[in-house]
């Protein structure tokens, strides 16, 4: 194969016909190209900065996180203040009379889940609505190096964001409450329930790859998402036996999570340690089918 | 070079390639010919590993795509339809591609100016005009200076200028020894850029020949002459493989097996005067309808009672 040495005569505007400019002949430069799990890795994360969506949808669940703890916790402190005290009455009408400082600083977790998760959903099915997963799909013919590094980007890049929104959501709360009312990060499980809430966060994003790259669909993915994470917890224990669903609910992904991103133990549900290992195996087990399938079928 | 090698492949009951065999040979560009839904796009996707064929199997340089350590250098292929996210720029797309093999910056920049889009690189490719996508479809293909270009319908979508610079680029590439495979279902497009030629129509392969063989396979010239003396030139001309018919005009024959310049000299020998000699050659277009036409009615014939195809 010759080796085209011409530089392009033409102005910009108009194509060249020149085939290979100066092309990858050159020994040296062949001699790099491979296929890594690093450079797949460095590619995704490309794509994941690249798309203006991505970086939105960030900073919403950014703005919801602290915001919303921000809010919740003015809301709580001025009915602190009024006479009737703490878990007297309630007849407010809000939802956090009941809670505990750190959980009230938190309460934009809830709603930011569903937006991780759909970030994760999107890094999949954004590629198959686009036709982009082909041309990834040659790039990387094994595959599986792609699925893994989204989930790698998608979770890291999540977790580097939730933490710090996670820690000024809590400390913001906790100046809102006021000096009497509130809770320290040294207080017992404060940490955990602050960093936990941040994990969880990620661990729904990842979730949100696991059925994006099983469903393939976004509407899809995203229905199952909510259903997942929002929709199983109530609906089940209504359309279950009660035996069933005493088994089964503290086993859902946001029932598990509620061990470890509450700093108070609810009744009914699964340890911390039990609850983060339950997670993991839910993203595990949706990334493994997905992966599995990701093999056999045809891009 | 590409080698397919029976590879059949079925959507549900819907078999859109059926036992297809064929190479595609270095230093030529290589027409994938066939109508709408005849299995070429398929076949792209089978040998870029895409979809996994029933049965069958296809190498690439030697290979199966899968095993190439750096595939994009190997094979550059434009599919159809865009494979690219609306949201991202033409420079962020090829860098996220460039990246998973190690093809250095630089090469994006000269692929950019290459295909003409470097005032859009950084502009959202969802803003993109058809022929815009196209061309930022052929950068990634040429991005790893691979070996074999596999373009599936690339001149969708091109204005006039942009048919003519693919063109021009098909044939340096393979004249730079480069594999090139380009499908269409336009016969005219591809005889104006292509040596050799695969057709395919249902999935099966009709015709593997250069381009000017198919011309003389699907139907010779034909020359109509205009004589005062039809009858004696028609007996000068009547030999083993000439046909010479004559239709409502007496003086108007309708000559097959020889040229013009033979049935002039013919004419000129037997000292009889010709008004006319107009040869006719069977456009490619005839002939490319009568071989993919053929082969549906085979078809027809050959596999009712042998498969159970829900047609």
């Amino acid at each position: 194969m010759s080796i085209d040495t011409r530089t392009r005569p033409e102005p910009s505007a108009t194509p060249s016909s020149s085939a290979a400019a100066t092309g990858l002949r050159a020994p040296d430069d062949v001699a790099r190209l491979r296929v890594t799990g690093p450079r797949v890795l460095h590619s995704e994360w490309v794509k994941f900065r690249s798309l203006r969506s991505t970086i939105v949808t960030i900073a919403v669940a950014v703005v919801v996180i602290v915001g919303f703890g921000a809010l919740a916790a003015a809301v709580v402190s001025g009915d602190l203040a009024q006479p009737s005290g703490p878990g007297g009455g309630g007849g407010d009408g809000h939802g956090f009379g009941g809670a505990d400082p750190t959980s009230i600083s938190l309460a934009g977790m809830t709603l930011a889940q569903v937006i991780m998760g759909i970030l994760g959903v999107l890094a999949v099915t954004g590629e198959y609505s686009s036709g982009m997963v082909r041309a990834t799909f040659a790039a990387v013919p094994r595959r599986l190096p792609v699925l893994w590094s989204k989930a790698i980007v998608v979770g890291a890049g999540t977790l580097a964001v939730a933490v710090p929104a996670a820690l000024v959501a809590f400390f913001v709360g906790q100046a809102v409450l006021g000096a009497d009312a509130n809770a320290a990060l040294s207080d017992d499980g404060v940490l955990r329930a602050v960093l936990g809430s941040a994990a969880y966060l990620a661990g729904t994003a990842l979730l949100g790859v696991g059925l994006g790259a099983l469903l393939r669909h976004t509407a899809g993915a995203i229905g199952a998402l909510f259903g997942l994470l929002l929709l199983a917890p109530g609906l089940l224990p209504l359309i279950l036996p009660s035996s069933w669903s005493e088994t089964i609910v503290p086993y859902l992904p946001s029932n598990a999570s509620a061990a470890f991103t509450s700093v108070t133990p609810t009744d009914g549900l699964l340890s911390a340690g039990a609850g983060a290992a339950v997670l993991v195996l839910w993203v595990a087990a949706l990334l493994g089918g997905a992966a599995i399938l990701l093999r056999r079928r045809d891009a | 070079m590409i080698a397919v090698d029976r590879i059949t492949k079925s959507y549900g009951t819907k078999r859109a390639v059926d036992d297809l065999s064929f190479t595609v040979q270095p230093g030529v560009v290589t027409g994938f010919l066939g109508p709408n839904g005849a299995g070429k796009s398929t076949t792209m996707r089978v040998i870029l590993g895409l979809d996994r064929p029933d049965s069958g199997n296809v190498l690439v340089a030697g290979k199966a795509y899968v095993d190439h350590v750096a595939p994009l250098h190997e094979v550059g292929a434009l599919l159809e339809a865009r494979a690219i996210h609306p949201g991202r720029s033409a420079y962020d797309h090829l860098l996220a591609l460039a990246t998973t093999t190690g093809i250095p910056r630089r090469r994006i920049g000269e692929v950019i100016d290459l295909v003409g889009l470097t005032d859009v690189a950084r502009t959202r490719a969802g803003a993109f005009s058809l022929g815009m996508g196209q061309r930022l479809g052929i950068a990634a293909a040429l991005l790893g200076d691979p070996g074999v270009i596999m373009l599936d319908e690339p001149v969708n979508g091109l204005d006039p200028e942009g048919i003519l610079w693919i063109r021009t680029l098909l044939r340096e590439l393979a004249a730079e020894g480069r594999t090139v495979f380009v499908s269409s279902h336009l016969i005219s497009e591809m005889a104006l850029t292509a040596d050799h030629l695969i057709v395919v129509g249902r999935g099966r392969l009709i015709a593997d020949t250069s381009v000017d063989e198919l011309r003389r396979t699907a139907g010779t010239s034909m020359v109509q002459v205009r004589s005062p003396q039809a009858a004696l030139l028609a007996q000068a001309l009547l030999a083993d493989g000439v046909t010479v018919t004559s239709g409502a005009d007496p003086q108007e024959l309708e000559v097959t097996g020889l040229d013009a310049a033979t049935i002039g000299d013919r004419a000129f020998a037997a000292g009889v005067v010709v008004h006319a000699l107009v040869s006719h050659e069977i456009s490619l277009e005839d002939a490319f309808l009568r071989l993919t036409h053929d082969s549906v009615e085979y078809q027809h014939g050959t596999l009712a009672g042998t498969e159970g195809m829900a047609a």
